[in-house]
């Protein structure tokens, strides 16, 4: 398994390398979202007291970015590793300079920088402060200090790592276009590259979020999504009585929060989405992850029922 | 006398930062260490991005006893008030008390209270968690398993270690270890990341830097910008180019490494079709890179310059090989937004609405922008409508203003349906700051005039007070017809500058037009253009009815005063000249021009003194109700004085009147240059108190005509001296 000649070998040395940190690897979120964050391992996890550790792939879609397959480093679907540990360890910088290294990054050959870079979602309603990083030049990671999401005060603050997967392993691979990346490993006939997996798609996806998509169906699915999400939070929201105290469905209300968001992403690729309207979508999805969050605070994994001291 | 060095050792701190953040733990602690009462002689602070330090030299070390005396009751007053004394001044009894003795009052009781001096060490372990608790970062962050509990520690980004050490010159330092949020300040820190990350034990300031340089670490950012630009040079003459200087870059890049070294990377050439603006932009906002161009060349290289970290095993080729290609996909990007940008938009239907509004051509890119931007509803302002309103206002006052600047009518209309096309550009979406540059290019591509593509660009000029006055008339009518509307918009809807707050930047609006204006030598009364751009606001908005002219013109005034005392012009003169309603900008400034050179002379000294001593008496005898003749009356002249006055004031009155009309105020000047003998004889000889009063009213109706007179051309009285 050498992270320098696969891009699942990347994968996988990352899964070790943090799974040995303690993070629970999961999988996926099984749902279109534009960037790792969204799924509710980090978004609702990052809420409450206990403690959280976890890593993941996320494919992340950013409709705008389509390039019709002809931009060697532009995706509209990519991958993210993200990794979440809360409250943030004190040598947060060291353990990700430790996961570089892990992945064949020698810190004396490359030069490794923490940018400047000040996350925020708004339609998460989520900020914080962190950095990007660089490696010779090039953004390889984001790293953020969670301060809020869904618009509550993070307590403790969470450290997120998300590493752009794709440039990474370009990095290491030395390749200088996305689709020559090696995706498993072999060579000659066998030998299945990044390009063979994704360029097609890349090409009719990009046709898709900037001509085809229909916008009057995008547009009645929003609405759908944001009514959903607001009925399932109602339905689920907790009674008078001592033993009905915690909300019971948080989780798939989340779901339609998502889905609300990226059915906006892709109106706006469509060229559909006046400035003034744009920030009413973004206002409308926040209000919906603010609902979210709060109802997660009445939840188990959300902390109502733990008890700081015993812990 | 002691040094006490101070670290803050913490994660990246933004390069943006840095240099306020020292400058600002420097005020803090020397504020605090003098207001406790203690005294050095120097102090200077230090930054990298991980670290900002302090180093204060000649502290003392003790700081001084206070001495205070507290005035107690009379020795005959009540138990009660004597207890309230002694419990006050904390005394035990009366014995400590001392008697004082005041012959009017009697004898009373004072106190003397000695409060000791305090350690230095003692005042610094005090102060300082104070001050990193509420340290000024315009932006901070908590962090760690703290942040679980409220009031937790704040900083820019985690602090990590605290050095604070404390001791005279040749002595060993003691460390003072108070502690904020578990963090005990200690004497050891650590040096470069990557090359040294071992701990370092550090004493006072002067080892502190050496052993930090020995760790690969340059504590003063002056000393790694000169590393920086002085290396960049050479690397770039080295290979025959020339750096381009970039004084904001160095700064940034002198804040975001602790060991600068300097390496050239490069792109192919082919990315050089792409405008230099551009690339300078690329590399720059995105690569933290400064570009370099052959010699005396326009356009740039294709070799760029990168500061990095560290001393890399291989001398750096994997570090600018890296580099390179960032900058080539970066470059790439930027290749398809300016290749994006002449081809046409999707969905060009739905454009024809707004295409008809302005009168573009869907064939065209740049059209299809404007187009586009209209349809998109993008808004300018919430109270002030949408991009698309603005530009209609904008060329309904630009067709008014094209009339009286002699502006070529079609070209003023094609540019200023033009000139906001490029804010829906992907090149200006990337990189605001080419907005109009941006513009002006795509414009020339798809075949305007050139009139009309140099207003494009220029319709933001002059942006301040150094910036290149747009001399063409196309682009003259089209600047002033942007300025004025902005100007009169965000009067209708009370958005005006107050104190420094200035977010739209309309004083410097103001002074573009008044630049256009004086600059240009354009006679454009202000008024009327106010009533243009009004009226086309308030017709798309019925719901604004506010009526600004007057206060937008005396803000205009305001403005025009702070540009000609710039200029050298005197203050009073301005205001001798400048009538509430003269909204005649280029006539404003040549009166105060004509009575500049005239009041600096001797013949305008001399009027001015005569005549304000005709309105100081005048005025005087208006006060005490004396009265004066409706107009003069030459049957009770008495004196020859008195007769060649009247008559000097009737032709000078009519030569400078004739000359105002003209507008030749030198002439006019000249003309009322001509009362000096007159006024002067006038003083000498005749008495204006006569007993006969009615020809003391007579020749205070003279006095009357002499101020109206020189009030042709300014208010004298204004003038001082």
């Amino acid at each position: 398994m050498n992270p320098k000649r696969s891009f699942q070998a990347l994968i996988l040395t990352l899964h070790n390398y943090w799974a040995d940190k303690g993070c629970a690897v999961l999988q996926p979120y099984d749902m279109e979202v534009g960037a790792g964050t969204f799924h509710p391992a980090t978004t609702l996890r990052a809420l409450g007291p206990k403690p959280w550790r976890a890593a993941y792939v996320q494919p992340s879609r950013r409709p705008t970015d389509g390039r019709y397959g002809e931009n060697p480093n532009r995706l509209q679907h990519y991958y993210q590793y993200q990794v979440i540990l809360k409250p943030n360890p004190s040598n947060l910088q060291e353990l990700y300079l430790g996961s570089l290294e892990a992945i064949g990054l020698d810190p004396l050959l490359h030069d490794i920088r923490f940018v400047e870079d000040d996350w925020e979602s708004p339609t998460l309603g989520a900020w914080g402060l962190g950095w990007e990083c660089w490696c010779d030049g090039m953004e390889v990671s984001q790293f953020t200090y969670f301060q809020q999401v869904c618009g509550i005060e993070c307590s403790p603050v969470s450290g997120e790592l998300t590493y752009g997967l794709e440039r990474l392993a370009m990095y290491v691979q030395g390749v200088d276009n996305v689709y020559d990346l090696n995706f498993n490993g072999r060579e000659g006939a066998e030998k299945i590259s990044y390009g063979d997996v994704f360029l097609q798609a890349e090409q009719e996806y990009s046709r898709h979020n900037f001509e085809y998509a229909n916008t009057a169906m995008l547009h009645q699915h929003f609405i759908d999504a944001e009514k959903e999400c607001l009925a399932l939070l109602a339905a689920g929201a907790p009674g008078d009585s001592s033993n009905n105290r915690l909300h019971k469905c948080v989780f798939p209300a989340y779901d339609q929060c998502i889905k609300a968001s990226h059915v906006f992403n892709l109106l706006d690729a469509r060229g559909v989405i006046s400035v003034t309207e744009r920030q009413s979508y973004i206002l409308r999805v926040r209000t919906l992850a603010k609902a979210c969050g709060e109802a997660f605070l009445l939840t188990e994994a959300g902390g109502a029922n733990w008890n700081r001291e015993a812990a | 006398m002691p040094d006490l060095l101070i670290e803050l050792r913490s994660e990246e701190i933004p390069a943006r930062m840095q240099r306020k953040a020292a400058g600002d733990l420097k005020k803090l602690v020397t504020d605090a260490l003098v207001e406790a009462g203690l005294t050095y002689e120097g102090a200077r602070e230090y930054w990298t991005p991980r670290r900002l330090a302090l180093d204060i030299r000649g502290l003392t070390a003790r700081s001084a006893d206070l001495r205070e005396e507290r005035k107690g009751p009379r020795i005959d007053a009540n138990e009660k008030a004597i207890e309230g004394f002694l419990r006050a001044a904390g005394l035990s009894s009366l014995s400590e008390a001392h008697v004082h003795n005041d012959p009017k009052k009697g004898d009373f009781y004072v106190a003397h209270i000695v409060k000791p001096g305090r350690e230095a060490e003692e005042i610094i372990a005090d102060v300082m968690p104070a001050i990193i608790r509420d340290f000024p970062w315009p932006k901070s962050m908590r962090s760690g398993a703290a942040s679980a509990k409220p009031g937790s520690l704040r900083w820019v980004r985690p602090l990590q270690s605290i050095v604070c050490t404390f001791g005279a010159e040749h002595d060993e330092t003691k460390v003072i270890p108070f502690e904020v949020d578990g963090i005990v300040a200690s004497n050891i820190t650590y040096g470069h990341r990557f090359h040294a990350p071992e701990a370092i034990t550090v004493r006072r300031f002067a080892d502190y830097a050496e052993k930090l340089e020995k760790a690969k670490v340059v504590i003063d950012a002056e000393r790694r910008k000169e590393i920086i630009s002085a290396d960049a040079h050479n690397v770039a003459f080295a290979n025959g180019l020339e750096l381009v200087e970039d004084e904001g870059l160095l700064e940034e890049v002198a804040g975001l490494v602790e060991w600068p070294r300097v390496l050239m990377g490069s792109f192919e050439e082919s990315y050089l079709e792409i405008p230099s603006e551009i690339i300078r932009l690329t590399i720059k906002t995105n690569q933290k890179c400064f570009v370099t161009r052959k010699p005396g060349a326009e356009t740039l290289s294709n070799r760029f310059i990168l500061v990095s970290n560290i001393e890399a095993k291989d001398g750096g080729k994997e570090i600018a090989h890296g580099n390179g290609k960032v900058v080539r996909a970066r470059l790439s990007d930027a290749a398809h937004f300016w290749k994006r940008d002449q081809s046409d938009l999707p969905d060009l239907e739905t454009l024809t609405a707004s295409a008809e509004k302005f009168g573009l051509d869907l064939k065209k890119p740049l059209d299809q922008r404007m187009a586009k931007l209209d349809a998109l509803n993008v808004t300018f302002h919430a109270k002030l409508g949408t991009q698309g309103e603005r530009v209609a206002r904008i060329r309904s006052l630009a067709a008014a203003l094209a009339r009286l600047t002699g502006a070529d009518a079609a070209s003023v209309d094609r540019a200023v349906v033009l000139a906001k096309a490029d804010l829906r550009t992907e090149a200006v979406g990337e990189f605001p700051e080419l907005q109009g540059i941006m513009g002006h290019k795509y414009a020339v591509l798809q075949g305007e005039a050139a009139a009309v593509a140099d207003a494009i660009e220029d319709h933001y000029k002059p942006q301040g007070p150094s910036d290149r006055v747009p001399t063409d008339p196309v682009s003259a009518t089209v600047a002033l017809a942007d300025k004025l509307d902005t100007l009169v918009g965000f009067w209708a809807i009370d958005e005006k500058p107050t104190g420094s707050k200035d977010p739209y930047a309309l004083r410097r609006a103001a002074l573009g037009v008044i630049r256009l204006i004086l600059e240009g030598s354009a006679r454009l009364p202000l008024l009327p253009c106010f009533d243009v751009a009004l009226a086309a606001l308030k017709a798309q908005r019925p719901d604004i009815r506010a009526e600004i002219s007057a206060d937008l013109l005396a803000f205009f005034h305001d403005r025009l005063k702070v540009y000609l005392r710039d200029l050298g012009a005197r203050y009073d003169l301005i205001d001798a000249v400048l009538a509430p309603d003269a909204d005649d900008l280029l006539m404003i400034a040549r009166r105060v021009e004509a009575l500049t050179a005239f009041i600096t002379a001797e013949e305008g000294r001399n009027l001015l003194t005569g005549t304000k001593r005709a309105t100081q008496i005048l005025a005087a005898e208006e006060k005490k109700g004396t009265e004066v003749a409706e107009s003069v009356d030459e049957a009770l002249f008495r004196l020859d004085a008195e007769r060649t006055l009247h008559a000097s004031i009737k032709v000078a009155s009519d030569d400078a009147r004739d000359a105002i009309v003209k507008e030749d105020f030198r002439s006019a000047m000249q003309a009322l240059s001509k009362l000096r003998a007159p006024v002067d004889d006038f003083f000498n000889d005749v008495l204006v108190n006569d007993e006969d009063k009615a020809i003391r009213a007579n020749r205070l109706a003279l006095l009357g005509l002499i101020r109206s007179a020189t009030g042709e051309v300014a208010d004298f009285s204004k003038i001082s001296g």
